[in-house]
């Protein structure tokens, strides 16, 4: 039981960022954007935090600063995706080039300083100590998943990412919804970046996030669009990471990168199970997902 | 009919650039009835209906409701003002329920519960089927039938409130049986007081259901008639129009052996329908055959059976004796088919390439034209260029992309590619759709020297007049079945158009 | 209310070739303002960068040492992206060749240089188009979306990386130094001078020669050229999509196959953990910057490879190399801006 609360504290303690990049992932994907600067996203969020706290001591300010920054350059991403209609894939990459280079500019001044008892932790008794971000993260998952199956918002935001043609003509506002969630998803991966740092490691290093936003993106996938789906995807991510980890302390042989394989392997399994046998049906992709939206008039 | 009229068009004019596609149209529709409006494709008829519905304004002319005017600027306007309309190709997402699709836009409530959808879910259920077009509201839209889909549409506009309803062309997606359903609730919800709009090619429908009839013909409103007070053959001599230039001097030939021989040969469509429906038709060497009919009939699925990109389900077809055993686009081209596509752009050019390229898409294989699969590219432009002189094709240079030429250009070089390849058939689908005279002119010629050869041509057209003129045989298409056929000289116009629009 | 209003065709031009130089000018004035805004001389700064990677010997040879890399995965993407394949996976296709060459070292050690240079360029070509086969088979077996395999693979192959350098191919005295014992002299492709400029350049420059012929002198090259300008006109001519897709997913991987083994052989002389600092994903951007044209790639590849190595240089000034990755983004982010120009209408509103 012990090492049971052990593996889910650790599992769920790897895997909370993961949930906030995965799920700002999702709010993107399902509008029919993608969003590939995941990994730029998280450590700008990483360093604004790291930066605006040790500055100011004040976590609410970091929070806002954070939410700032992610808003901004998903505001970039929107304007050239949404209304330039550019390439959505090049953009991305531009991003995450962009924000890997300019957080290690920035993070320069900062890099290696500890952040201390920033996040508040709350007393769940046997469940133990439960951060801020955590609960947020739950919350989050709440939320969205009401948001996107039981609200009228939800249903217009499906709509915009399967067919924004007929949106626009049932008068839905495609570039409207399309902005709103590419900067809301933006945030809440730069939210997740902001996670890393305050929870899991709490000190800047230059390129701390080594890959998770990437791993986020696959995550969004593997969760099929889905919060609730993101919420164990992330949580099953992170217990793999753990897993690997105590394997290799216990003694055993089994490398653990074959356990760190496996939710891509699965995927893919899944994704090639689903199209075989959904040959000429639906997936659960958006199915405007990175095609870029022209209304066509005649005028 | 007391009262003002539900709609009114007011020399209603649609300039496109130099087309007129909406020529001073006038219509005065009542509440409560159902009115045909139509017409060929090319007709004028959607794109009144466009304005109507608010997808496109008017140049210039008024729209009034109920006696007052409106401005129809967009969609939205159109439906606050109570009017739906029903496309051909649906605005439903494929991804969500039936119901869900009826009640998008709407933004209120926000918060739906599982079971606020289901009371939706039923209430919907319960009003399609009250008017007589039940479906399964729960159901994803991309498992429910076309036809069903199309009741999605129609109950779309009926739970908006909508008191005018346009459909367009409505029963090409649908079986004899579900087009007389369809009929039932359209004389339904005319008791209600609604007003209905059908546009259509088809007699048959128009003579059952509705109270009026328009037509239209090159972008003007002919005539509006009272059902009961005309006759089918009126109104096909309103739809086709009369002989207005002189026949040009034709050579008449004798034909020769028979090229091309389909034995009742069915084409299964996409959606599951016959396109095709036991066609028989036989092409000779050194014959023109126009097949005539309204675009939607079979004649797509026929240029592509015989070009090799489509398969069918039963039926023979022979070609020079030698009988087929499937499709294959390059057996097509080796037998010496040619085809001359509609959409020059889409199927026939790659706009981004310039002409060299353009030319060599049927024979970049060739002996000519590659040498152990390396193309023999200074021969081919000598030779490109050879053809652009000798079809009289204008473009900047031979690399220029040829998106940037005209129509006509563009036109005489898809020719130029499939006439050089010395086909014994060309298949030439709408070929002077768009264009001006002069190449339409060049086209004609182009056509007539080829059967001046001992060629022989499928000219697949909706103008009439092109097919009188060129055409040593009119067949007749409709709903995937041959209707009929006439030779040159016993052509009658009349009788076209009344087996164009499904008469026999 | 405007009188005008934007409106975007997208058959339009493309944009004219001054677009380019202008965005490449408004980034490097975009990153000076935050060089300027710590306190540092962005004129100084440039000028180090620019001598840091042009203007010594020793610099060039290394531009061009990151060059190769980039062109060759970018060269393969391109292929690709001729006709919209969206191929991500060229790091995992890189990866999967260093491996494979790597393979021909660890289990059939000590061979002479003109059996094993062959062979090693056999084996990352072949594991690399491998690679790129497993994106093309569900995308035609099953419709899967090619960009989302290719993603996922790439993930495992870089575990896969892992493993066998911290499991069987780890070397023995390599001191916690995760790689593979270093390759011999025969196995480890020849450098000019004293440089680690390797004959991979030379590979790289015949692959981009080659790419060229193929696509504007075979009937090969013209039906994927007729297939990436009209999918629907080459249907109609008899091309067979599908196998298209399969035949550049193949040359794609195999391309970024050969950097990876040009890489390792070339530079690195073993397989180490993070041989692949992302070219695989930077080769994207090389690709698309040169709109596809395999000339191009070779100056956009030269390029990107100038940033990273001037990156390098400036860290005696204090700045983190990374530097070179806020260029990259800033240049990109004008491009992709720059690149709608063409496209871009000014309409009058209708009168209402």
């Amino acid at each position: 039981m012990e090492l049971f609360t052990q593996l889910l504290t650790a599992a769920v303690a790897s895997g909370t960022p993961l949930l906030f990049v995965t799920l700002g992932g999702i709010f993107i994907e399902k509008a029919g954007i993608i969003q590939l600067g995941a990994e730029g996203l998280m450590l700008m969020g990483a360093v604004t935090a790291a930066g605006v706290y040790l500055a100011t001591s004040s976590l609410p300010v970091t929070l806002l600063a954070v939410l700032l920054v992610g808003g901004l350059l998903g505001l970039l991403h929107a304007f050239l995706t949404v209304t330039l209609r550019a390439n959505q894939i090049v953009s991305g990459l531009a991003l995450t080039l962009f924000g890997g280079g300019l957080s290690a500019y920035l993070g320069k001044a900062i890099t290696g300083i500890p952040l201390s008892g920033a996040v508040p932790k709350f007393d769940f008794g046997v469940l133990g100590q439960v951060d801020l971000f955590t609960l947020s993260s739950l919350a989050l998952v709440v939320v969205l998943q009401i948001a996107f199956f039981h609200t009228s918002f939800g249903l217009h935001l499906k709509a915009v990412g399967d067919n924004p043609a007929t949106a626009d003509v049932m008068g839905i506002r495609v570039q409207g919804m399309r902005y709103f969630a590419v900067i809301a998803g933006s945030m809440l991966m730069g939210l997740g970046g902001a996670n890393l740092l305050m929870v899991f490691s709490p000190t800047w290093i230059e390129g701390m996030t080594t890959g998770r936003g990437w791993i986020a993106i696959a995550l969004v996938i593997f969760a099929r669009w889905n919060p609730l789906g993101a919420l164990a995807a992330c949580w099953f991510f992170g217990f793999l990471d753990t897993l690997g980890f105590r394997l290799q302390l216990a003694g055993s042989t089994v490398p653990p990168y074959f356990l760190k394989m496996l939710p891509y392997l699965l995927t893919i399994a899944v994704l090639i199970l689903v199209g075989w046998r959904t040959q000429h049906r639906m997936s659960r992709a958006p199915q405007a997902l990175g095609i870029p939206y022209i209304r066509e008039q005649r005028f | 009919m007391d009262g003002l009229p539900a709609v009114e068009f007011h020399n209603l004019v649609k300039q496109f650039g130099t087309v007129l596609a909406s020529d001073h149209v006038n219509l005065s529709l009542a509440k409560g009835e159902i009115h045909a409006l139509l017409g060929e494709n090319g007709a004028g008829k959607s794109t009144v209906m466009c304005m109507l519905s608010g997808v496109y304004r008017p140049t210039s002319g008024e729209i009034r409701m109920n006696g007052t005017a409106v401005k129809i600027h967009s969609p939205k306007d159109a439906a606050k003002l109570g009017i739906g309309m029903v496309f051909q190709n649906f605005r439903l997402v494929q991804t969500l329920t039936a119901a869900e699709n009826v009640v998008l836009g709407d933004s209120s409530p926000f918060w739906r519960t599982r079971r606020w959808m289901e009371r939706k879910t039923k209430e919907i259920e319960a009003l399609a089927l009250r008017v007589g077009l039940p479906f399964a509201a729960g159901r994803p839209v991309a498992k429910l039938s076309v036809g069903e889909q199309q009741r999605v549409e129609i109950v779309k506009c009926l739970y908006r409130g909508n008191s005018v309803l346009i459909l367009d062309e409505p029963t090409s997606v649908l079986t004899p049986a579900e087009a007389d359903q369809l009929f039932t609730t359209l004389r339904k919800l005319k008791s209600e007081g609604k007003t209905i709009i059908l546009t259509t090619h088809k007699l048959k429908e128009v003579m059952a259901v509705a109270d009026r009839i328009s037509v239209m013909r090159k972008g003007q409103m002919l005539a509006t008639l009272d059902r009961a007070q005309t006759s089918e053959r009126e109104i096909a001599r309103l739809m086709v129009g009369q002989d207005r230039s002189p026949p040009k001097t034709r050579v008449p030939r004798e034909p020769g052996e028979p090229l091309l021989i389909m034995d009742k040969v069915t084409v299964v469509s996409d959606r599951g329908r016959h396109a095709l429906d036991e066609v028989s038709l036989t092409l000779n060497t050194g014959e023109i055959v126009g097949i005539a009919g309204v675009a939607g009939n079979g004649q797509k699925e026929l240029a592509e059976v015989l070009a090799g990109l489509h398969v069918w389900k039963s039926g023979t077809i022979t070609f020079r004796e030698f009988r087929w055993k499937g499709p294959s686009v390059r057996g097509s081209i080796k037998q010496g088919i040619a085809h001359v596509p509609e959409d020059r752009m889409i199927s026939g050019l790659a706009g981004g390439l310039g002409s060299v390229d353009n030319l060599l898409v049927k024979s970049y294989h060739s002996d000519e034209r590659a040498n152990l699969g390396f193309l023999r590219t200074a021969l081919n432009r000598l030779w490109s260029q050879g053809l652009v002189e000798q079809f009289d094709v204008r473009t900047a240079h031979l690399d220029a992309p040829v998106k940037q030429m005209s129509g006509g250009n563009q036109q005489k070089l898809l020719f130029a590619r499939e006439i050089h390849q010395r086909p014994h058939l060309l298949i030439a689908v709408h070929p002077s759709q768009g264009l001006d005279v002069g190449a339409t002119d060049a086209v004609h010629n182009l056509l007539l020297g080829l059967r001046a050869e001992g060629r022989s041509v499928l000219l697949i057209s909706e103008d009439l007049d092109e097919l009188l003129l060129l055409a040593d045989r009119i067949v007749v298409l409709f709903a995937g079945r041959v209707m009929g056929e006439m030779t040159h000289e016993r052509a009658d116009r009349e009788q076209l158009g009344m087996m164009m629009a499904g008469v026999t | 209310m405007n009188k005008y209003r934007l409106e975007l065709d997208p058959s339009g031009r493309e944009s004219p070739w001054w677009v380019t130089i202008v965005a490449l000018l408004l980034a490097f004035s975009l990153v000076a303002v935050f060089i300027l805004a710590t306190g540092k001389n962005a004129a100084t700064v440039y000028a180090k960068m620019l001598t840091g990677a042009f203007g010594t010997e020793f610099g060039l040879t290394e531009t061009l040492v990151k060059a190769i890399p980039l062109m060759l995965c970018g060269l393969g993407v391109s292929l690709a992206y001729r006709i919209q394949v969206w191929n991500i996976g060229a790091e995992g296709q890189f990866v999967a060749g260093a491996m494979a060459a790597t393979a021909i070292t660890v289990y059939l050690p000590g061979l002479p240089a003109w059996s094993a240079l062959p062979l090693m360029v056999l084996a990352g070509i072949a594991s690399g188009a491998l690679w790129g086969l497993f994106t093309a088979l569900p995308k035609v077996l099953f419709g899967v979306n090619e960009l989302i395999i290719s993603l996922m693979l790439n993930y495992v192959a870089l575990q896969a990386l892992d493993f066998v350098v911290y499991g069987p191919w780890r070397d023995p005295a390599g001191k916690n130094f995760p790689g593979t014992p270093a390759f011999t002299a025969a196995e480890s492709l020849p450098v000019w001078g004293n440089s680690r400029l390797h004959m991979g350049l030379l590979l790289a420059l015949v692959a981009v020669v080659a790419a060229w012929v193929f696509v504007q002198k075979t009937r090969w090259g013209y039906e994927l050229r007729l297939l990436g300008a009209n999918s629907e006109a080459a249907r109609h001519a008899g091309v067979n999509i599908k196998s298209y897709a399969v035949l550049v997913m193949l040359l794609s991987g195999g391309l970024a196959g050969l950097g990876g083994m040009a890489e390792v052989s070339g530079v690195a002389h073993r397989l180490l953990y993070g041989i692949s600092p992302g070219y695989g994903y930077t080769a994207i951007i090389v690709a698309w910057i040169a709109r596809l044209n395999p000339f191009g790639i070779v100056v956009s590849s030269v390029l990107f490879g100038g940033l990273i190595v001037g990156g390098y240089s400036v860290q005696t000034l204090g700045l983190p190399s990374s530097i070179s990755n806020l260029l990259q983004g800033a240049v990109l982010f004008f491009l992709i801006a720059g690149s709608i120009l063409g496209k871009v209408r000014v309409r009058r509103r209708e009168a209402a």
